[in-house]
């Protein structure tokens, strides 16, 4: 079924009909805890997205040759390495984001989206199909992250893309002639609300913007997020039994409408 | 001594997992509706954690760092920590019922909890001895339970509240969460006042 549909709507639900953040709710640690600054979110995303593709293709290659009894083993092997990949890449490019992120960039291997899109998509379609969905959802779960980190460093440390000689370190010393990020000018009479940066405000600013993205999805006529869009993961069934089949039978049943 | 209960402090409350460090979010947001089965899902956590780390830790050392092999932490844990859980499952189902009965189903979805990962990269990050590894390990295993105990009430509340209708669901929970986030930022230097 989804072998026919065009590349170009594989590639856009990931954007916001399917986004892994603010839709499927997958990954969620990641996304409240590296969104303190757009910089730190960005480095995030990018990560979690080659990642994702790699891992995506990898897999679909091997899609026949997995025995299905072993295959989450086989996806987390595959996804390890890449991550301990890019974890290297990191560290050696851009030692800045290394530091900022810390033990989030190892734990990429066990972001739900990663090993979600590995079972639900990229084991059952062809290689191109699986690359562009990773794609998509890489770049979804960027600008999720993104636009969190925007709401939360706006408010609470009064700045934009700050340190972003951090990223750009990777082409170059003082690209962009030395660009920094944005002081806002109005933080010269008000004081930044510090605990939007702080954990209370990760938890408000991602449940506020689930409850705006409920609201057009309401609008369009489309289902509210639940939590783990249960058909991604390969834990549902455990997942249903402990709510009692509840929530995840209700999303797999707009899953399949839909 | 000191140390022991400052580690074992700081894991519980001051950098609580769940709610300081956003480690195991999903467990937390998915599984507290309930207090038994909060308390299931934390007693399995603790568990986990405190075995992952007593394997993991010999392994590091005396594999992978002795060979100038730590680049390959991430990849040996995650597979050691699922392994792990399997047989820990297996020899429960075996050798105690019980036990297993009430940790069985929780068990499978450990494996991919950024928790257990999570403790035994930091107590590398910190370079804390085996002893200390342990106690952190079991200290963020509690703050885990502590937080899944105090936010199922919390929820148990939420269930009966009128809420609008587009913060109902997880909104209203993330938000929730975020207050109870809050208390927590309370205990901030608590630890550096009472050992300080």
């Amino acid at each position: 079924m989804a072998e026919k549909k065009s590349l170009g709507k594989e590639f856009t639900k990931g954007l916001i009909a399917e986004n892994p953040v603010f839709r499927l709710v997958l990954g969620t640690c990641p996304t409240l805890a590296v969104t303190t600054s757009v910089v730190n979110a960005l480095g995030m995303g990018v990560s979690a997205m080659i990642v994702l593709v790699c891992s995506n293709i990898v897999i679909s290659l091997l899609r026949k040759v997995i025995p299905s009894k072993v295959r989450i083993p086989a996806y987390i092997v595959v996804i390890a390495s890449f991550v301990t990949i890019v974890q290297m890449i990191v560290k050696a490019f851009v030692p800045a984001l290394d530091a900022a992120l810390g033990v989030f960039l190892p734990l990429i291997v066990v972001n739900c989206i990663i090993l979600g899109r590995a079972e639900a998509f990229a084991g059952k379609n062809s290689v191109i199909a699986s690359a562009v969905d990773g794609l998509g959802m890489g770049v979804g779960f960027t600008v999720a992250l993104c636009l969190m980190a925007s709401v939360r460093e706006i408010l609470g440390a009064g700045t934009f893309l700050a340190g972003a000689q951090n990223l750009l370190v990777l082409f170059g010393d003082n690209v962009l002639g030395g660009f920094n990020g944005f002081t806002l000018p109005w933080t010269e009479y008000l004081t930044p609300m510090t605990v939007f940066i702080l954990a209370p405000g990760g938890f408000l600013t991602f449940g506020l913007l689930m409850a705006c993205a409920n609201k057009l999805a309401e609008k369009k006529g489309k289902p509210k997020a639940g939590l783990g869009g249960c058909q991604a993961c390969p834990m549902a069934k455990n997942c249903a039994l402990l709510a009692e089949g509840k929530e995840c039978k209700e999303e797999k049943k707009e899953g399949e409408t839909a | 001594m000191k140390i022991a209960l400052s580690i074992l402090l700081t894991a519980i409350l001051t950098e609580n997992f769940v709610l300081c460090k956003f480690l195991g979010i999903c467990p937390f947001l998915g599984v507290s509706k309930k207090l038994n089965t909060a308390v299931g899902m934390s007693g399995a956590v603790i568990f986990v954690m405190a075995l992952a780390t007593a394997v993991t830790y010999p392994i590091n050392k005396y594999l992978l760092v002795a060979n100038g092999l730590d680049y390959l932490q991430t990849i040996v844990f995650i597979l050691v920590i699922a392994a792990l859980v399997q047989l820990v499952e297996l020899i429960l189902k075996k050798f105690m019922p019980p036990l297993y009965e009430a940790l069985g189903i929780y068990l499978p979805l450990i494996t991919t909890n950024c928790a257990v990962l999570g403790v035994v990269l930091l107590n590398i990050t910190k370079e804390f001895n085996f002893v200390q590894s342990m106690l952190n390990s079991v200290g963020a295993g509690i703050g885990f339970m502590l937080a899944m105990v105090i936010f199922s009430g919390v929820r148990s509340r939420l269930e009966g509240a009128d809420i609008p209708k587009f913060l109902q669901g997880l909104p209203i929970v993330l938000i929730a969460a975020s207050i109870v986030s809050l208390s927590f930022m309370g205990f901030t230097g608590l630890v550096d006042g009472i050992f300080g």
